[in-house]
C-alpha cells in the first residue's frame, strides 16, 4: 500500500482539518460570538462562519400566500407579567403589566448605543413608519414550524433613522422577560428583519410578543425576541450573561 | 473464493485488490465516520424527543395534524395546551394556543453536538469519496458492475448468504454482491440523503436554496425523510454489526483498525 495518491489524500485531509481548527481557535475576537473554550460553541461558530461565507447574503426567506397560514403554538414566555413563568423578571413583569393595562399607550422602544441619534419610539411612531407585511415560516428549534403573517417596520428603517455609526457590528434586543439576544448587522439590515406589531392582520397578541417583537426570518424562532422594550447597537459582541443564549447553553447563531 | 468468482467474473483490476485488506484511508475514514454517525444518531434522537411528531409539507406543529406520532418521550401526547383561539376573527381553521406543559427539551447541547458531529461527518465523507474516486476503490470494489445488476445474481447471493455458503470474509475487498449493493446504497444514497434532508431543515439554507427542501415537498417532509433514512441507517448498522460478528469479530475489527498485515 505505498500508493503515493493515498499519502496525498491523507495530507490533504490533515491540512484540511488543521485549517478548520485554525478557523475555530481564532474565535476570540470581540467582533464575533465568544466560544469560552466550549467545543459546542466552536462548532456553532464554524457553522456561523461557513453559512456567512457560503450562502448568498441577499437571499430572502420564502414568503407564502394567505391561504398557507397555519395554526401556531405560543411557547416560551407567553405573558411577561405572569410570575409563574420560568423566564419571569420581577421589574420587567411589573412594568409590562402596567403598560399592557393601558393598551401600551405609554410603552416606548428605546434605540440607543452606537448610533448618532438615540431615540424613543411609541407604538404610534413605529406604525407611522413605512411598514412591511410578510407571510413567513416560523421554524422552532424543537422541530415544529408554523406559517403566519407578520406586519411591522423593517429594523433597517429604525436603525437608519437613528444613524448607525461606522463601527457598529451587532444589534442587541432586550425583552420584558428575562431574555436578551443579538444579531449581526447582516441579519439586522436584511429586508425581512422587521419589528412586528401586527400578526395575521390584527395587533400582535400578548402570547406572541405584544406590543413589539423581532422577526429574523433566516434563523430559528428563538432569535425573534418577543416583548421588546430596548434595542442597543454595539461595535462589539455583547454577552448579556444568563439573559442570553450562550450562557444558557444554546447556540447564538441558529441559521441551521 | 470460488463462489464469489462464479458470481462476479474477476478482472485484472479487481484481482489487484484481492486480499490486500482495507486501505489506510478507508480505515481512518471508516472510524471517524462511524464515531460521527453514532453521535449524530444519538443527538438526533434526543432532538426528536423534544417534538416526537412528524409531518408532511411545509409546516406542522402540535395544533396541526401529524403524519406519525412517536411514543419516544414524555412529550408524546402531552395535551398541555390552553384553550385555542382562532387566528382570524372571520373564521378559518388556523388557531393559536398557549402551551402550559413544561416539555422535555435537551436541544441546547443536542443540536450543537449534532451539527459539530455533522461537520466531522461531512469532512470525512468528502475525503472518503475523493480518495475513493481517485484510488479507484469505489469503481473497483464498491459499485456493482453492469453484469452484476441482475435479479438472478442477487437472488443467488442472497440464498448463499442465508445458507451461510459465502466464503469467509477477507477483511476487505473484494466484496460479494449483497455487500456491494448495501454499501453502495449507504454511501451513495442514504448518507447523502441524510445531508440533503438535514440541510433542508435549516432556515438559512432554505432561504438560499428553497428547492432543496422543495423537492421533498417542504421542510417538514425533509424532517420526516431525515427520520426515515435514520431508521434505514439504524437497520444497516444492526445488520453490519451482526455480519461482522458472524464473520469473525476479532479478525474483522483488526482488519478495519490495523489493516491486513497486523
Amino acid at each position: 500500500m505505498k500508493d503515493p495518491r493515498i499519502l496525498t489524500s491523507r495530507r490533504t485531509l490533515l491540512s484540511g482539518l488543521a485549517s478548520a481548527g485554525g478557523l475555530l481557535l481564532s474565535g476570540c475576537s470581540e467582533t464575533q460570538p465568544p466560544t469560552y473554550g466550549n467545543l459546542l460553541r466552536m462548532g456553532d461558530l464554524l457553522t456561523y462562519r461557513a453559512q456567512r461565507l457560503l450562502l448568498p447574503r441577499r437571499a430572502l426567506a420564502q414568503e407564502f400566500a394567505r391561504g398557507d397560514i397555519t395554526s401556531i403554538p405560543a411557547i416560551g414566555t407567553t405573558n411577561p407579567a405572569n410570575p409563574n413563568e420560568p423566564l419571569f423578571n420581577a421589574a420587567g413583569g411589573e412594568a409590562y403589566e402596567r403598560l399592557r393595562s393601558g393598551q401600551f399607550a405609554d410603552w416606548r422602544l428605546a434605540v440607543e448605543g452606537s448610533v448618532t441619534r438615540p431615540a424613543r419610539y411609541s407604538l404610534a411612531d413605529l406604525k407611522r413608519l413605512p411598514s412591511r407585511t410578510q407571510i413567513t415560516k416560523h421554524t422552532c428549534e424543537e422541530g415544529w414550524s408554523a406559517i403566519a403573517e407578520w406586519t411591522g417596520v423593517p429594523l433597517r428603517r429604525v436603525l437608519e433613522a437613528a444613524g448607525i455609526r461606522p463601527g457598529a457590528r451587532f444589534v442587541n434586543f432586550y425583552s420584558f422577560d428575562a431574555t436578551a439576544d443579538s444579531i449581526d448587522m447582516l441579519d439586522a439590515l436584511h429586508p425581512q428583519t422587521i419589528l412586528a406589531y401586527g400578526m395575521n392582520g390584527a395587533d400582535l397578541p400578548v402570547a406572541h410578543g405584544a406590543p413589539l417583537r423581532l422577526r429574523v426570518e433566516k434563523q430559528l424562532g428563538y432569535k425573534s425576541v418577543k416583548f421588546l422594550h430596548r434595542i442597543v447597537v454595539s461595535d462589539r459582541f455583547v454577552d448579556p450573561g444568563k439573559l442570553g443564549p450562550l450562557q444558557s447553553g444554546w447556540a447564538w447563531y441558529v441559521g441551521i | 473464493m470460488s463462489a464469489q468468482i462464479a458470481t462476479a467474473p474477476a478482472t485484472p483490476a479487481r484481482e489487484a485488490s484481492v486480499g490486500a485488506g482495507h486501505a489506510r484511508w478507508v480505515r481512518v475514514t471508516h472510524w471517524i465516520g462511524a464515531a460521527s454517525v453514532l453521535t449524530l444518531a444519538f443527538t438526533g434522537f434526543v432532538i426528536l424527543m423534544a417534538h416526537p411528531r412528524l409531518y408532511w409539507g411545509q409546516a406542522g406543529n402540535d395544533l396541526t395534524p401529524a403524519l406519525i406520532e412517536l411514543p419516544v418521550s414524555r412529550n408524546y401526547h402531552h395535551h398541555g395546551w390552553q384553550l385555542s383561539t382562532p387566528s382570524f376573527p372571520d373564521g378559518g381553521a388556523a388557531v393559536s394556543a398557549v402551551r402550559t406543559y413544561d416539555i422535555l427539551n435537551e436541544n441546547g447541547w443536542a443540536r450543537s453536538l449534532h451539527f459539530l458531529a455533522a461537520w466531522f461527518f461531512v469532512v470525512t465523507g468528502l475525503s472518503y469519496l475523493l480518495a475513493g474516486i481517485f484510488s479507484g476503490h469505489l469503481r473497483r470494489d464498491l459499485v456493482p458492475r453492469a453484469t452484476e445488476l441482475t435479479p438472478r445474481l442477487l437472488w443467488q447471493d442472497l440464498k448463499a448468504h442465508l445458507r451461510r455458503q459465502t466464503p469467509p470474509a477477507a477483511g476487505g475487498p473484494p466484496y460479494n454482491l449483497l455487500q456491494k449493493y448495501t454499501y453502495s446504497l449507504i454511501v451513495f444514497i442514504a448518507l447523502p440523503l441524510m445531508i440533503i434532508t438535514g440541510l433542508g431543515m435549516s432556515p438559512a439554507v432554505n432561504a438560499a436554496y428553497p428547492w432543496l427542501s422543495g423537492m421533498f415537498g417542504g421542510n417538514q417532509s425533509a424532517r420526516t425523510l431525515h427520520f426515515c433514512v435514520f431508521a434505514v441507517l439504524l437497520l444497516f448498522l444492526l445488520v453490519h454489526v451482526v455480519m461482522v460478528v458472524v464473520s469473525g469479530f476479532g479478525r474483522q475489527m483488526r482488519a478495519m483498525t490495523w489493516g491486513k498485515s497486523a
